[in-house]
């Protein structure tokens, strides 16, 4: 579904991705870890079209998206959850969710998506009218990604969405990831630096070092990895 | 005498709010580029001029045809709206786009530049002398009465003022435009990742501040009777003032800054003295700026450190 070839992206003179390579196949839940600074966030900023690469390819359902604007790749149902959330803070909790829908012309499943997502998350329905900025942490995290889903992304790219939650909350994010994969099969790429949750979650994932991918494998896997243990697990 | 007094009062009012308006009509198109991209574009006021020109031309044009005078204020303001938001936009594309990664201090050095350059050009093209501007505002028979507190020009401003403030603020409350808008404004990095083209929002706040001010210089030109190449740089300017006072940025701001501005020139030079109307104005901005620099309805944004 999305496949990335040597790409390389800089932010001025800096190099923040060396020929970073990776896939993702339609259906799956991969996930990115690594440290601070990594690289991790520019990946996928560079997938959105926000921060182009300089050079290599960015394969969408087999179509080079590395030209294409952000809105364009948007409209390709490609989505994207940032680091820190960026709720629109002025705007109340059903206009950032019609935000999401930009897009869209089908009217009528909008507001069925809308139905579904209060369901999903009962206190975005209780806050409807209030300003995302005056949300919790966790609420404005289950926003922003209510906000992706009213895009019907056939791939969702999710930026660290256990950052500054509590335990329950984070367990709580991680377990409507893995039902939004399951119910409507959106495939889906997890950039975390929690990774003993986002391997135990994932069916394969990546380790990226200043940069450069430097592992891959099935998520057991790398949570068993000696290497990976001790970098990333704390163990 | 209480009885001219309060006449007196009532004039003072009016007219003040007669000038807020137009005020009020210009500052939009300040604090909504202000919103969108940080920048204040100090080529707005000739924007403004350019359409006070433009519907000079067509309406001596027309009337020579002799159009019936509804007519030619539709067309000369029509005409006026297209001509100011086709420079608004052109504005943008040469002056600022280029200019966007750029420190703030560039896109502000390029919109002086940009408004000198327009001023000359009309100069170059026109002429420096003030020109006769024949009044598009039909006269009022039921109005004639009341002519010493209100003529039709400055009632005829105020509904149009008002008429056009309401639907720019429907459409930013209620449009998908609108609503994109105003996510740009706060979010420019996740408006593109929701899938808002940031370039075309940009392009399209030039236009709608543009016909502002295009409506906004035919009302004026009508009123006061007459224009030249600098009727837009001191008009800029207090549309400016107004538009800090009611906190940059906010829409209903410059709408009360427009109004609060109109109201202090109109009683400071009613009650106190003719002389002074551009020194009350400017006094209330360096008033506000040293004990709300956020303005009246502005938001103090943090700096991020």
């Amino acid at each position: 579904m999305l496949k990335l070839k040597n790409i390389n992206t800089y932010y001025g003179n800096i190099q923040a991705l060396k020929d970073v390579s990776l896939e993702i196949k339609e259906g799956e839940i991969i996930t990115l870890i690594g440290a601070n600074g990594a690289g991790k966030t520019t990946t996928l900023m560079s997938i959105s079209g926000i921060v182009p690469p300089k050079s290599g390819e960015v394969l969408f359902m087999g179509k080079p998206i590395n030209d294409m604007t952000s809105e364009k790749i948007v409209s390709m149902g490609l989505c994207q959850v940032p680091e820190g959330r960026h709720i629109f803070p002025h705007l109340t909790v059903t206009e950032n969710l019609d935000m999401g829908a930009f897009l869209r012309k089908d009217k009528a499943n909008i507001s069925k998506d809308l139905n579904y997502i209060f369901d999903l998350f009962p206190i975005l329905n209780e806050r409807r009218n209030q300003p995302g900025g005056t949300l919790s942490g966790g609420e404005q995290q289950m926003l922003a990604i209510s906000r992706a889903l009213m895009a019907r992304p056939k791939l969702l790219l999710l930026d660290e969405p256990s950052l500054g939650l509590a335990p329950i909350i984070i367990r709580q994010i991680f377990e409507i990831i893995k039902k939004i994969n399951k119910d409507s099969g959106t495939t889906v790429f997890l950039v975390e630096q929690n990774a003993n949750l986002a391997l135990k979650a994932a069916d394969r994932g990546y380790v990226m070092e200043n940069g450069r991918i430097t592992m891959t494998d099935t998520g057991e896997n790398l949570l068993s990895n000696e290497d990976v243990k001790n970098a990333y697990l704390g163990m | 005498m209480e009885h001219e007094n309060i006449k007196y009062f009532l004039e003072l009012f009016l007219s003040g709010l007669t000038k807020g308006s137009i005020y009020a009509l210009i500052a939009l198109g300040y604090t909504m580029v202000y919103g969108i991209i940080e920048i204040i574009n100090f080529a707005h006021g000739e924007i403004y001029m350019i359409g006070a020109f433009t519907a000079l031309i067509v309406s001596s044009v027309l009337t020579m045809f002799g159009f019936p005078m509804i007519a030619i204020l539709i067309l000369a303001t029509g005409t006026a709206i297209i001509y100011s938001s086709a420079y608004g936009y052109t504005i943008e594309k040469i002056a600022y786009k280029p200019l966007r990664q750029a420190p703030r201090l560039s896109p502000l050095i390029s919109a002086i530049g940009m408004s000198i350059f327009l001023q000359n050009y009309v100069l170059l093209a026109q002429t420096e002398n003030f020109m006769k501007f024949n009044s598009l505002i039909p006269e009022f028979e039921w109005l004639k009465p009341y002519k010493e507190i209100i003529g039709t020009e400055e009632l005829i401003i105020i509904i149009i003022s008002a008429i056009v403030m309401i639907a720019l603020t429907l459409i930013v409350k209620y449009t998908r435009l609108g609503k994109a808008m105003r996510a740009t404004a706060q979010d420019r990095m996740m408006a593109r990742l929701v899938g808002v083209s940031v370039n075309k929002i940009i392009s399209f706040t030039f236009i709608i501040g543009s016909a502002l001010a295009a409506i906004g210089g035919v009302l004026i030109a009508s009123y006061i009777g007459q224009i030249n190449y600098y009727i837009g740089f001191i008009a800029g300017l207090k549309a400016f003032t107004a538009a800090v006072l009611g906190g940059i940025g906010s829409i209903p701001g410059a709408v009360l800054g427009g109004l609060v501005l109109g109201w202090t020139e109109s009683f400071g030079t009613g009650y106190i003295s003719s002389d002074y109307e551009d020194v009350f104005a400017f006094s209330l901005l360096v008033l506000i700026l040293i004990f709300r620099p956020e303005g009246i309805l502005g938001r103090s944004t943090s700096q991020k450190v």
